[in-house]
């Protein structure tokens, strides 16, 4: 077990939304734009790394049959502290990302880890396995995001950066909810298809 | 004009009519999705988390708004808001499991196994928290959990029925699962967001 080969694991065989499908809600809801995904994805890091810290620094004293009840106060705490960071410091991407940012409390991912990672390893790994799945998120997000907002509005604007644009007939239909249920599906059955094919070829 | 919308959309019918089809949880606002492709594959589980979920969205959008109202307004601790609704939710569905347990056997025994899972569920915390965003009123917070909950039901049984019926369909190895699941989710999505255009929000 080496830190790098956590750090990609959860980027590729442990990716949180194609590997693990940990917290899909967050994924589809506001993937309108990459800018909503990237606030997204920076809010959960944030939470999915100090409740790692804090669960692997107290998992000798927490006692397991109560555990469940005390992984999630220590995560509330975290995503009080985010929920209030961001209406204060970065108004819009608070308005954009609504009820999502309080939600993250009960996101799949972050107790996912907890019981399965953080539980049962030390710091320093809890931290680097949290930083890897923060990454696969960010990237699912980034990709998720990006496709929504260019076959939706024709061109990327992130933090005020025109990023790129292309000459098309904007399709509104990929902004709007079901674009998000059908980039997704589309994402995962190439994914499904990419392992398949993997596997047939390894074995 | 903007007046006359804001009083018109305020009335309980609107935010009932709202809450189920207009703002529907699953495909509108992607609230439960864990549930939403995880207990569809056969329609009796589907109908039994959906019994689960309508019960204890009606009983938290009540009971937090109580908690909110009188205990954490008066006190200036509305940042603890958060932690406290989640420790509000996941002590009533312990209670409704006591309870259920004891006195109404028939329907612990098809609702049990799903209860657990609504303590983590986002469509229940959705619902406490958007009534506190919206600042709705005692009535209105209890209306919208019950429409919150029939509107879930509703598609949960639909998305059920579909999957139920598409088992024996030949679909290529890859798109099977998930994907399938995802893609009758777009078909279903594309239907609700036409109420969009029935009552511009």
């Amino acid at each position: 077990m080496n830190a790098l080969s956590e750090f990609i694991r959860g980027i590729t065989k442990d990716n949180p939304i194609f590997g693990l499908v940990l917290g899909l809600c967050p994924t589809l809801a506001v993937t309108t734009s990459v800018e909503n995904g990237i606030g997204m994805a920076a809010g959960t890091a944030f939470v999915l790394i100090c409740s790692n810290m804090i669960i692997s620094l107290l998992r000798k004293q927490i006692p397991a049959s109560v555990r469940l009840p005390i992984f999630i106060i220590i995560i509330a705490t975290f995503v009080s502290i985010v929920d209030m960071l961001m209406e204060a410091y970065t108004p819009p991407l608070y308005a954009a990302l609504g009820v999502f940012i309080p939600l993250i409390v009960v996101n799949c991912i972050i107790i996912g880890r907890a019981e399965a990672y953080a539980n049962k390893n030390n710091v320093f790994y809890s931290l680097i396995d949290a930083l890897g799945e923060s990454a696969g998120f960010l990237l699912v997000l980034m990709l998720i995001g990006g496709i929504r907002e260019i076959l939706g509005t024709g061109q990327i604007v992130t933090f005020g950066y025109h990023v790129v644009s292309i000459p098309i007939n904007p399709a509104t239909f990929m902004i709007m909810p079901p674009g998000a249920f059908l980039t997704i599906g589309i994402l995962m059955a190439i994914v499904n298809y990419q392992k398949a094919r993997k596997l047939a070829r390894g074995g | 004009m903007q007046g006359v919308v804001k009083v018109v959309e305020e009335t309980l019918f609107a935010i009932f009519m709202n809450g189920i089809f207009i703002k529907n949880f699953l495909l509108i606002q992607f609230l439960g999705l864990c549930s939403f492709v995880g207990v569809t594959k056969d329609t009796k589980s589907a109908a039994g988390m959906s019994g689960a979920v309508i019960f204890v969205m009606a009983m938290a959008a009540t009971a937090s708004y109580l908690m909110y109202a009188y205990i954490l307004i008066p006190l200036k601790l509305e940042f603890l808001g958060l932690i406290s609704f989640i420790v509000v939710i996941a002590a009533l569905v312990q209670l409704v499991e006591f309870i259920l347990r004891k006195h109404v056997t028939p329907l612990y025994r098809s609702l049990g196994i799903y209860l657990p899972l609504i303590t983590t569920n986002c469509a229940v915390l959705g619902v406490v928290l958007l009534n506190v965003m919206k600042e709705y009123d005692f009535s209105q917070s209890v209306v919208f959990g019950v429409a919150a909950g029939i509107g879930y039901t509703i598609v949960m049984l639909m998305m059920s029925g579909i999957r139920e019926r598409s088992t024996l369909v030949n679909v290529p190895s890859a798109v099977q699962g998930l994907p399938h699941a995802f893609l009758i989710a777009t078909m279903l999505s594309m239907a609700f967001v036409n109420y969009f255009r029935v009552i511009p929000v």
